[in-house]
């Protein structure tokens, strides 16, 4: 059968059912992310004083929303999603305009708009239709053409824009996180080593430059960071704050419900970017190191995409959206456990969040059709 | 079409990688080796850096767990003093003289409040503060730890409290509590005996925490000052449960304090007031049990209310207890100075029996005046006494005869008996501040320059020169005469229900001298009482 159906899909026809389609996704990544799912519904339980009000039920339900949208987009013909993509970053780049015009402010930065009774994050979805956009640019690229620098300046600007747009809301972390996004998919599209290393010396040189432009409680982040116990009431708390929580839950945690620094609010926006400090809290260092592990193993899962994806479009699709998903968990994790500079980033699938959940589900749907999708055939490399 | 476009590109590009099937494929596979190694190096990189996440969570849940686990420990608990009500002091019939009542006090509490200065200033629209408040309560919010509560107002009325309860929204950090306050029902009657409290100074801190509560009061002077310990008791503490803005989530802990103890007194609250009302301004007057010393009453004209002390005295209140002449904040019974005059004439008699220049029969003729070179010294009768025994001396108070006595004995000696009755020295009573007085020697005036005549023995032998002695120890002193005994004045019956100081009944019987003249101040003493004249000032 398997045969017969890869034959189908590698002569384009498009007869295959939605039925063969929903045999090929991989079931078993499904329940990974149920897994990850309960896991968050289980720490916003205790957010929420060991109630499913106001964030656990509300999880499940927007989880369940979420699942429906990422088996409806996976089973989404992956030549149909390349057709549209420069689409969907247009959309994207205008979303991101639309919330520096008419966004909601939170905490000094234009972040969201209201969709009815959605909020979204446009520099979220953005992510997303960049490695759709780059990795419709380069899916036909050849290596020879990579090496051109003529043909990556176009997939540069297309970076650089939505980082722009993104810093100007102003969400340095975010834009970080875009940018190092683009690059994945660039350095997984075979752009030259050395280009990356004069892109890094640009960097290193335009960093300073930056800094004096960024927004004082930004620079705040930075020196916090650098030095957390300088200003433990101020932007430090929050950090000294999960660290003792974190570290107060030892090896087995202190169980269910019953984490005091989170409970007693010691410890700042739990049950968005410091669920994973509850996690850690109450289930100690066992049960951080398994929901890790389940992260993990979605990462892994991704790169196993890419790898057996028998075209550029979706290996990079997968590369790229792999890289969003390892970049949100690793900036959540080692923001609350101090490594890096509180950067209000939540943690996919477990943080409460109905744009983040959305945007991810998105991503993993995508992520599956290439999975469906990953003898498509899509022409051959062009200089 | 894809074979359409495949046939195209490789008749027109003619690059080699790109023409004809075959290098299509071997173009495919070269972007395909190139991706495989990028894929694999960016996943084992995000992998590995996962694996650093990892690392960072053993460090501080598994190597630096401990100290966090006591960082978090210290995070929620937070430690409260409970004050431990005040201990009394009752009269010796059990008379309240110093009690407590309920204050309703508003108190603020610094880390609760965003900004002081704005709480300060709606709390000011709704029960006025003055300039002087004002600047008080910024000096203690300075002094104090910012969650240690300070009180803004105390003694609210209802209304004011209810005032604040409605505005309670608008008045972040304040909260009303009900404290006790000292109260003193016999007011001014027993105030230099009992003294008073007031909020403790910096000079008081002496370690207690229970002294940064609000509204804590130390003994200022007498008795609550000199029991201050013992009257202050020791705080209990709660251990409580609070979340991050210091709200209490529960109550870990409780460990009870030790209440002040109650103070019995030896004083007659009723007869204190009979004998005030007795005396004039200005004068004092101490009623000693001469047996065991006990003080049954101590007044001094004027005196002042010790409840204005609560709510602090204002500057006129103490302008005009200053500028008094009358010192109606000095205890005069321990503190006012004073001759003696003729009930000294005791003392030199005794001291003249000791240093055996004179025997009680010896006879000394008054002809109402004493030479001595070319100065003379008269006796208060004029026409003098004629012949006297020691007897008769002190029956009539001839001072003639003192003269005499006192030229035999020598200033020095008289001293000398003058300290074993208490006179010109520190008695031990619970007074504080209570004044030590002036007994002349030779050494004494000479230290000051001066040489000592003998012209002056004589003169202080009859109790008056340099003399510089207090009421109560002329009490102390007549006391001594009458029963032979060391009585040490003293106002501590009971301690907390248990005796205090003399076991609260009969001094020990301890004399101030030595064997022999025990017996000769005992008769001295009699013959006192028998046909006593008293102090002649």
């Amino acid at each position: 059968m398997s045969v017969t159906y890869e034959r189908r899909l590698l002569t384009r026809d498009r007869g295959v059912g939605l039925l063969q389609k929903l045999w090929f996704i991989p079931w078993s990544f499904v329940l990974l992310l149920c897994a990850i799912a309960a896991v968050g519904y289980v720490a916003l339980y205790s957010a929420g004083g060991g109630s499913a009000e106001p964030y656990a039920a509300k999880h499940a339900l927007r989880f369940g929303f979420g699942l429906v949208l990422m088996l409806s987009i996976a089973m989404v013909d992956i030549r149909f999603v390349a057709r549209l993509a420069w689409l969907g970053y247009a959309v994207g780049i205008a979303l991101l305009v639309l919330v520096l015009v008419h966004g909601n402010v939170g905490k000094g930065a234009q972040r969201w708009i209201d969709i009815g009774p959605l909020q979204l994050q446009p520099s979220e979805l953005m992510k997303i239709m960049l490695v759709l956009g780059l990795a419709a640019w380069f899916q036909r690229a050849s290596w020879e053409r990579m090496g051109n620098l003529l043909f990556l300046i176009p997939p540069g600007v297309a970076v650089l824009l939505p980082v722009g747009l993104v810093l100007k809301q102003p969400n340095l972390g975010t834009a970080l996180i875009t940018g190092m996004v683009g690059a994945a998919v660039f350095f997984a599209a075979g752009m030259r080593w050395w280009k990356f290393a004069l892109a890094a010396g640009g960097v290193a040189v335009a960093a300073p430059i930056a800094y004096d432009h960024l927004h004082d409680y930004q620079r705040a982040r930075i020196t916090t960071f650098l030095d957390p116990a300088s200003d433990p009431l101020g932007a430090g708390y929050n950090i000294i704050q999960s660290k003792i929580a974190l570290g107060s839950g030892g090896l087995w945690g202190k169980g269910f419900l019953q984490g005091t620094q989170g409970h007693l609010n010691f410890l700042p926006e739990k049950q968005t970017d410091f669920i994973f400090t509850m996690i850690a809290e109450e289930f100690g260092l066992v049960g951080a190191l398994a929901v890790l592990g389940l992260l993990s193993l979605v990462l892994v899962f991704c790169f196993t995409v890419a790898l057996r994806c028998r075209h550029q479009f979706g290996r990079l699709i997968a590369v790229g959206l792999g890289t969003n998903f390892f970049l949100y968990v690793f900036v959540n994790v080692a923001m609350v456990t101090g490594s890096i500079p509180v950067g209000g980033v939540p943690l996919p699938l477990i943080s409460h969040g109905g744009s983040a959940m959305l945007t991810t589900m998105l991503g993993f749907g995508l992520l599956l059709s290439v999975y469906v999708h990953r003898n498509a055939e899509f022409g051959p490399a062009r200089d | 079409m894809t074979l359409w476009r495949r046939a195209e590109r490789g008749l027109g590009s003619g690059k080699p990688g790109g023409s004809g099937f075959k290098g299509v494929r071997k173009e495919e596979e070269r972007r395909r080796g190139v991706f495989t190694r990028r894929a694999l190096l960016l996943g084992v990189g995000q992998l590995g850096l996962f694996g650093f996440l990892g690392s960072r969570l053993y460090r501080l849940q598994s190597e630096e767990g401990d100290r966090y686990a006591t960082l978090a420990e210290e995070n929620r608990v937070s430690a409260r003093l409970i004050p431990p009500p005040r201990g009394r002091i009752l009269d010796r019939n059990g008379q309240v003289v110093a009690g407590n009542q309920l204050n309703w006090r508003a108190l603020l509490v610094a880390e609760q409040t965003q900004d002081v200065g704005a709480t300060l200033d709606t709390f000011s629209r709704i029960v006025p503060l003055t300039e002087q408040e004002r600047a008080r309560i910024e000096r203690e919010l300075r002094r104090r730890r910012r969650f240690v509560p300070v009180a803004v107002r105390e003694f609210l009325s209802w209304e004011d409290m209810a005032r604040i309860e409605v505005n309670a929204p608008d008045l972040p950090g304040i909260l009303i509590d009900v404290g006790t306050t000292r109260l003193y029902p016999e007011g001014e009657h027993l105030s230099h005996l009992v003294g008073y409290v007031a909020p403790p100074a910096e000079r008081d801190m002496d370690g207690d925490p229970l002294l940064e509560l609000p509204g804590i009061r130390v003994g200022r002077a007498g008795i609550e000052r000199y029991h201050d310990l013992l009257l202050r008791g020791r705080a209990g503490a709660v251990q409580l449960e609070v979340n991050a803005v210091g709200r209490v989530i529960r109550e870990l802990d409780r460990r009870e304090g030790v209440p002040g103890q109650d103070v019995q007194i030896s004083v007659d609250a009723e007869l204190q007031k009979a004998l005030r009302g007795r005396i004039e301004e200005g004068t004092s007057i101490v009623v000693m049990d001469a047996r065991n010393g006990e003080v049954l009453a101590m007044a001094s004209q004027p005196s002042f209310d010790p409840n204005v002390f609560n709510a602090g005295v204002s500057a006129a209140q103490w302008r005009q207890w200053t500028s008094n002449r009358a010192t109606p904040l000095i205890n005069k019974a321990t503190n006012g100075l004073y001759a003696p005059g003729s009930t000294f004439k005791m003392i030199v008699g005794l001291a003249g029996l000791e240093a055996r220049v004179v025997t009680p029969g010896d006879r000394v003729f008054c002809p109402g005046h004493m030479d001595l070179g070319d100065t003379r010294f008269h006796c208060w009768q004029r026409h003098g006494h004629g012949s006297l025994d020691l007897r008769g001396a002190i029956k009539l108070s001839c001072d003639v005869y003192f003269y005499e006595v006192a030229k035999r004995t020598g200033i020095d000696r008289i001293a000398a008996m003058a300290n074993r009755f208490g006179l010109g020295t520190e008695l031990d009573i619970e007074l504080p501040g209570t004044k030590r007085g002036l007994v002349p020697t030779r050494a004494w005036r000479q230290a000051q320059g001066k040489p000592w005549n003998l012209g002056d023995t004589v003169v202080h032998g009859i109790g008056q020169g340099f003399y510089q002695l207090t009421p109560l120890q002329l009490a102390t002193m007549t006391a001594r005469l009458a029963t032979g005994r060391a009585v040490q004045p003293h106002l501590t019956r009971m301690i907390g229900g248990r005796a205090g100081r003399q076991g609260g009944g009969v001094a020990e019987p301890r004399h101030p001298g030595a064997g022999s003249e025990a017996h000769a101040r005992g008769d001295v003493g009699r013959r006192q009482r028998a046909g006593g004249h008293g102090a002649r000032r």
